[in-house]
C-alpha cells in the first residue's frame, strides 16, 4: 500500500471540485452551441459546417485553417530536418556543446512570444521583400515556439537509445553516415520524433499571438475575425480543435509509455 | 530556399570520420546555428534595441523614460496583480490536483487523461478559452442566462466586467492549474514511499511526514512552479487580446496598442521599450525559476 497516497475520500472530493471546474465551461460551450435563444435545442448550427449556402460565413475559417495546416507541415518539416539532425550531431561529436544547446533550445520559454514579435516585425519585412508574403513564411518563426517541446521529446528518445553504440555498429558494417541517420538512428529515435511532430502540430494549430500581430491570416485569427458576426461557430470550432489536440496529446502520452515497455 | 539549405543538415557527419585528422563535423551545426540567430537571437536583440532607438534610428532615453508614464506603470501593476493572483490561485489548486493523483497508475486512464488534457489547457487553449469563456460567462452565455432566468441572480449588475480586467482572472486560471499540474507532478511523484514508511517505523504520524519531510522537500518544487506560473501569466497575450478587444489593461496589451497604432504616448518604437520591461521582469523571474528548480532537482534523481 502506498503511504503517502491520499484517502479515496479526500482524492474524490478533489477530483469532483476540480472536474466540475474544468467542466463547467466546456460543457457551457457545447450548450452555447446547441441552444436557441427561446430555449429549444438545435443542431442547426453544427449541420450549417456541411451547409454549402452557409459557407461564406465558414470562409475565413477554412482559410485560415489550411494556412495553420500548411505552417504545421513546415513547422514539422523544421523538426524533423534541421533540430533533430543537429540533435544526433551534437549528442555524437559534440557531446561538450549539450549543456549549451539545452540552454538555447528551452530559451524560448523565457522569452515571451509577444516579446519575439516585436523584433519578428522588421525581420518579417526583410522577408517579406526577398521571398514574398506567404503564410508558410511564418514557420520559421513557429519553429522557435515549438523548440522547447520538440526538443525535450527528441532528447528524451536520444537518452534512452545508446546513438554511439548503433552509430559505431552501423559504420563498422560498412554504413555511410546518410545510411546510419536515415536507417539506423531515425527508426530508433521515432517515438521522440513522433511526439514532437505531433506536438509542434498542436502548437501551430493553437498559436494566435505571433500570426495576429504579423497580420497574417491562420485558424485562431479566423476565428476572432469571424466571431464578431457569428459567436457560435468559433465556439464549434473551439470545441473540435481542443478535441483535436487532445487526442494528439493523448496519442503523444502513450507513443511516450509504449517506448519504455517496448524495449526489452 | 532555407528548407533546401536545412535539408543538407544530416549530410555534413558524413564529411566527419572519413577525415579524422581534420574533422569538418562542426558544418553540420551551421544550419541551426544560423536558425536560432536569425529568428531567436535576433528578434529578441532587435526588441530590446528598438527600446533605445527614435525614429531615425538615433540612440534615444525618451522609450525607456516612457516606462514611467503612468499608463505604463498601471499595465505593469495590473499584469503583475493578475499574474501573482493567478499564479498563487493555480499553482495552490495545481498542487492539490497533483497530491489527489499521487499512487494512482502513472500508465493509467486517469492519468493519461489528465495529462494530455493539461498539455491542451496550459499551452495551446489561447483564443479558445476566451471563446469557452464568452460562451459561459458572457452577456448570453449559458451560466449567465441561468443565473439571471433560474436563480434571479445577475452576475453583470455592476457592469459587463468578463472584458475586463476581473473578467481575465478565471480565464488564467483555467490555464494556470493545468500548468502546474505539468510542472509539479514529477516533483510529487518522486516522493519515495519508503520514506512515509520510515516516517511510521520511527514513531512519526502521518501529518509528522508531510510537516517535517514531504512540505520540506516539495518546497522549492512548489516555489519553482509558483515562479513559472508567474512568468506564464505575465507573458501570456492570447486569452486578453481576444477577451479585451479594446483597451490595454496590462502590459501584453500594451504591447499590441504601440504595435498597431503609429504613436502612443506620443513615442515611436515604444513597443520596445515595452518589450524591455516584460523581459526584465520575466527574465528574472525565469532566472529564480531555474534556481529554485535546480536545488528542487536534488531529489528526482
Amino acid at each position: 500500500m502506498n503511504r503517502i497516497a491520499p484517502t479515496r475520500a479526500t482524492r474524490w472530493i478533489i477530483g469532483i471540485l476540480v472536474v466540475a471546474f474544468f467542466l463547467v465551461p466546456l460543457a457551457s460551450t457545447l450548450l452555447y452551441t446547441v441552444q436557441t435563444p427561446d430555449g429549444s435545442t438545435t443542431l442547426a448550427r453544427w449541420a450549417a459546417l456541411a451547409d454549402p449556402s452557409a459557407s461564406a460565413a465558414l470562409r475565413p475559417i477554412w482559410i485560415g485553417l489550411t494556412n495553420s495546416l500548411v505552417l504545421a507541415l513546415v513547422t514539422v518539416v523544421i523538426v524533423l530536418l534541421l533540430l533533430a539532425p543537429t540533435m544526433i550531431l551534437v549528442n555524437l561529436r559534440f557531446p561538450r556543446l549539450k549543456p549549451l544547446f539545452e540552454f538555447v533550445a528551452l530559451l524560448p520559454i523565457s522569452i515571451p512570444a509577444i516579446v519575439l514579435v516585436v523584433g519578428l516585425a522588421p525581420i518579417y519585412l526583410h522577408i517579406a521583400r526577398s521571398i514574398g508574403t506567404g503564410t508558410w513564411t511564418l514557420a520559421f518563426a513557429y519553429g522557435i515556439t515549438v523548440l522547447p517541446f520538440a526538443y525535450r521529446s527528441i532528447q528524451a528518445s536520444i537518452d534512452a537509445a545508446d546513438l554511439k553504440t548503433l552509430a559505431e555498429a552501423a559504420r563498422s558494417l560498412g554504413a555511410g553516415w546518410p545510411t546510419v541517420v536515415l536507417r539506423v538512428l531515425a527508426p530508433n529515435l521515432r517515438q521522440g520524433l513522433l511526439a514532437a511532430s505531433l506536438i509542434s502540430i498542436a502548437v501551430v494549430l493553437g498559436e494566435f499571438t505571433i500570426a495576429s500581430l504579423l497580420n497574417r491570416d491562420v485558424f485562431q485569427t479566423a476565428m476572432l475575425v469571424v466571431s464578431k458576426r457569428d459567436p457560435y461557430l468559433p465556439a464549434i470550432f473551439t470545441l473540435l480543435a481542443l478535441a483535436f489536440c487532445f487526442v494528439l496529446l493523448l496519442i503523444v502520452g502513450r507513443v511516450g509509455r509504449g517506448s519504455r515497455k517496448a524495449q526489452p | 530556399m532555407t528548407l533546401a539549405a536545412t535539408s543538407d543538415a544530416g549530410a555534413p557527419p558524413s564529411a566527419g570520420r572519413r577525415r579524422p585528422a581534420r574533422s569538418w563535423a562542426w558544418l553540420g551545426l551551421v544550419p541551426f546555428a544560423t536558425y536560432v540567430l536569425v529568428f531567436l537571437a535576433l528578434p529578441t536583440v532587435l526588441a530590446i534595441a528598438s527600446g533605445f532607438l527614435d525614429e531615425g534610428g538615433a540612440f534615444t532615453w525618451s522609450n525607456v523614460a516612457a516606462l514611467g508614464d503612468p499608463a505604463v506603470l498601471t499595465a505593469f501593476g495590473n499584469s503583475a496583480w493578475l499574474s501573482a493572483l493567478t499564479a498563487v490561485a493555480g499553482a495552490v489548486i495545481g498542487a492539490l490536483v497533483c497530491y489527489a493523483m499521487l499512487g494512482l497508475d502513472p500508465a493509467g486512464a486517469v492519468r493519461a487523461t489528465v495529462d494530455a488534457a493539461s498539455g491542451v489547457l496550459a499551452q495551446f487553449g489561447g483564443v479558445m478559452l476566451a471563446f469557452a469563456f464568452i460562451a459561459t460567462m458572457g452577456v448570453q452565455g449559458v451560466v449567465t442566462v441561468f443565473l439571471r432566468e433560474g436563480l434571479g441572480i445577475d452576475i453583470y449588475e455592476n457592469g459587463t466586467w468578463l472584458y475586463d480586467m476581473p473578467g481575465l482572472v478565471l480565464p488564467y486560471v483555467f490555464f494556470q492549474i493545468p500548468l502546474m499540474v505539468i510542472t509539479f507532478m514529477p516533483s510529487l511523484a518522486a516522493l519515495k514511499p519508503q520514506w512515509a514508511e520510515a516516517n511510521l517505523t520511527l514513531g512519526g504520524t502521518r501529518a509528522g511526514f508531510w510537516l517535517r519531510v514531504g512540505v520540506p522537500i516539495l518546497a522549492p518544487s512548489f516555489l519553482a512552479g509558483l515562479l513559472l506560473l508567474f512568468a506564464n501569466g505575465f507573458s501570456s497575450y492570447a486569452t486578453a487580446a481576444a477577451l479585451a478587444s479594446q483597451g490595454s489593461q496590462i502590459v501584453p496589451l500594451q504591447i499590441r496598442a504601440a504595435l498597431t497604432s503609429e504613436t502612443v504616448l506620443g513615442r515611436e518604437n515604444l513597443a520596445g521599450a515595452l518589450a524591455l520591461g516584460m523581459i526584465a521582469v520575466v527574465g528574472v523571474v525565469m532566472w529564480l525559476y531555474s534556481l529554485i528548480q535546480r536545488r528542487a532537482a536534488r531529489w528526482q534523481a
